[in-house]
């Protein structure tokens, strides 16, 4: 073998010739399992989220308070709206009571089999409350979040990509507000231009767009030193096409996560702001005035008037929080492997 | 008329530490269908006057001076909505790393349709169409089906070849590439020279290849420019610069490839390192490397001259070398000398 392996030189290897007939090898196997297609980052993150069982629980639990104030009450379309106006497009009726129907004659009832939650110090149902109040509630989370989100997404990326002093302008007004608490500068801006349902909404995206802008300008700042944005330049593409095709979808996950956990802080300090007084009208049944009104009426022994309300809030933010600690885990792949690794 | 010429280019970026001037003085010109080789080492300035040719310098990097024109206009001068249809559209780029070159979030195949949609007034359907015809152009098998799939499910190969799908959806007249092969291996890096070198012949594209691999350019290229520190050092034909080098450097460049069965148990090298460019030497910026360095190199800056001693300028002569070898300015010879083994065959 030594004197093998001391020939050095070139190896030629020699096969015998293929033939006719033994080409074809006989085999009749065939593969039977396939790689799965082509599948986006959104794919294989929804692909995650669906196997994280509490923030399914999370998730359901959403869609069915969701439905619940849907059809909590009939809803017709505002006169304002041409043609369709004064039509009923949802006729459901779950709540057994419209939330302000008053009646004296049941003040303060405990629970009962005919008012579920109990009625408060106007003989409202507050079953009915609650499950009408949602609507508030929700939709103020949903809609000031989605607003500040397209506010801040926006003006974030622009401050990120262009840099110098159009940076440096957004990025110090963004700090100035950063430098007031949150809620007190709701509570400023609400105490500014009044109450009501809009005007809540704004004074949150107000207070809420910041962090979206800083968060996604510090996330650009890393995805634009990627080539396949020089590549996206170089082959003739626009500024605002790079960054919003390009750039932002790089770096909106963090942006999505943040915006589904601000949903729940949303709602809570909307629910802050009522019970302050300072949210929508007193009378309403959003959730965080119910508790406000029945403050007083704890140390009587009326519990139903505050426990249902709180438990509603309690819900949804909770609910909110498990389904945005999924959507972190499923844009994060290293969680993955980490809840692998566990035990 | 050549399609491009490059002038006198100054590209400086200013940093913390001081001005880099990252390329100084290059000209060169390019015509229809010539593959032009841009040679030299890391740092050499390749990629900045690539980078120029588009426009597509970034701070804290500025185009000081210089002209380049394509197709007799001046780059410099357009405004943004011109730069932008020249880009892709008529000089198209190929980048060095095919896999951070694609965009995660998008399909290979959206990505070519939406270079054709730039630049053509073309439809979703036939933006389709065109992106899976370049797909095959490229030779990706099954370019179908592969138009749905996300780079990442590309190998590194077909990477690159999708990322010159993209370059040359446009039918560019200028391809730009900047290290095309260097993250690939040897077989995929012959098929795509093989793939670049049919486009030039079937096109009449231009090429202008950016490399550090002399091997490549001996495979591709029809004429040369060496650079260092930010300058031209060597013009060539792609045979003068094998058979006949006339710049100490382009010489030392060439005694470090490596041959396989030469016997040599250390790797010739040029012994140490690209100067830092925020200060040159003076005179000859590699006279401290050069092995055949006199006092006179450290004062005098050489000019580019043709072998005989006359000034060359990189646009009409393309052949010089700047050394002061040439002009008589220095008292000895360049001592290399280039020879042909015969191959041997057995």
């Amino acid at each position: 073998m030594a004197t093998e392996r001391e020939r050095r030189g070139r190896i030629k290897v020699t096969e015998p010739p293929l033939d006719a007939e033994s080409s074809a090898v006989e085999s009749d196997w065939t593969p039977d399992a396939q790689t799965s297609g082509g599948k986006s980052r959104l794919d294989h993150a929804w692909s995650r989220f669906k196997r994280n069982r509490s923030s399914l629980i999370g998730g359901g639990l959403i869609v069915f308070m969701t439905v619940l104030t849907v059809f909590a009450r009939p809803i017709t379309v505002p006169e304002f709206v041409p043609f369709l106006s004064q039509m009923t497009i949802q006729p459901f009726s779950i709540a057994p009571y419209p939330p302000d129907a008053m009646d004296y004659g049941v003040t303060t009832e405990p629970p009962s089999m005919a008012y579920l939650f109990g009625t408060d110090w106007a003989g409202r149902d507050l079953f009915s409350r609650v499950i009408y109040g949602g609507r508030w509630s929700l939709s103020i989370g949903f809609i000031a979040v989605g607003l500040a989100v397209l506010m801040g997404v926006p003006v974030g990326a622009i401050a990120g990509y262009y840099g110098g002093w159009i940076d440096e302008v957004i990025m110090r007004i963004v700090d100035i507000l950063y430098a007031f608490p949150f809620l007190v500068l709701a509570l400023a801006v609400v105490a500014i231009i009044g109450r009501g349902f809009w005007n809540l909404i704004f004074a949150l995206v107000i207070v809420g767009w910041i962090s979206y802008a800083r968060l996604i300008r510090g996330e650009i700042l890393s995805v634009k030193e990627n080539e396949y944005v020089l590549a996206a330049k170089a082959i003739g593409a626009s500024d605002r096409r790079i960054i919003f095709r390009h750039i932002v979808p790089n770096a909106m996950a963090p942006v999505i996560v943040q915006a589904t956990l601000g949903i729940g802080t949303i709602v809570l300090a909307a629910a802050a702001l009522g019970f302050l007084g300072l949210g929508l009208d007193p009378g309403s049944a959003e959730w965080g005035s119910m508790l406000s009104r029945g403050r007083d009426t704890l140390v009587q022994g009326q519990w139903w008037i505050t426990l249902f309300p709180g438990m509603a809030i309690f819900m949804f933010v909770m609910a909110i929080n498990l389904v945005g600690d999924g959507v972190r885990d499923a844009f994060d792949p290293q969680s993955e492997e980490h809840m692998r690794g566990g035990q | 008329m050549s399609l491009l010429e490059v002038e006198d280019l100054e590209v400086n970026f200013y940093t913390e530490d001081g001005t880099v001037t990252a390329v100084n003085g290059v000209s060169y010109t390019i015509d229809r269908g010539e593959k032009f080789g841009v040679v030299g080492e890391s740092g050499a300035g390749k990629s900045v006057t690539a980078l120029s040719l588009l426009r597509l310098i970034d701070n804290p990097g500025r185009i000081e001076s210089g002209e380049i024109r394509f197709k007799g206009r001046n780059i410099l001068e357009m405004n943004e909505d011109e730069i932008r249809s020249i880009r892709g559209n008529e000089i198209a780029m190929v980048f060095q790393d095919a896999q951070t070159a694609l965009n995660p979030v998008y399909t290979v195949g959206e990505q070519i349709a939406e270079a054709v949609r730039l630049h053509f007034d073309y439809s979703k359907e036939r933006a389709r169409e065109r992106a899976i015809e370049m797909l095959d152009r490229v030779g990706i098998p099954d370019p179908a089906e592969r138009y749905t799939d996300y780079p990442h499910q590309f190998s590194g190969g077909m990477q690159q070849r999708a990322v010159i799908a993209m370059a040359l959806s446009c039918d560019p007249e200028l391809l730009v590439c900047d290290e095309p092969t260097t993250a690939l291996d040897v077989t995929i890096e012959a098929q795509i020279l093989e793939l670049l070198k049919d486009l030039a012949r079937d096109f009449d594209t231009a090429i202008q290849l950016i490399t550090h691999d002399l091997g490549v350019v001996a495979e591709l290229c029809d004429s040369v420019m060496v650079m260092y520190a930010g300058e031209p050092v060597e013009y060539a034909t792609v045979d003068e610069l094998f058979f006949d080098p006339k710049h100490p450097y382009t010489v030392g460049l060439m005694s470090s490839i490596p041959r396989i069965g030469s016997g040599e148990e250390m790797l010739q090298t040029i012994p140490g390192g690209m100067p830092d460019l925020i200060q040159l030497p003076p005179g000859c910026s590699f006279h401290p490397r050069c092995r055949y360095a006199e006092k006179v190199c450290s004062q005098i800056d050489p000019r580019m001259v043709d072998p005989d001693g006359k000034p060359v300028d990189g646009l009409e002569d393309r052949r010089g070398a700047s050394c002061l070898a040439y002009t008589d300015e220095m008292d000895g010879d360049l001592g290399y000398e280039v020879s042909v083994e015969e191959e041997d065959n057995e």
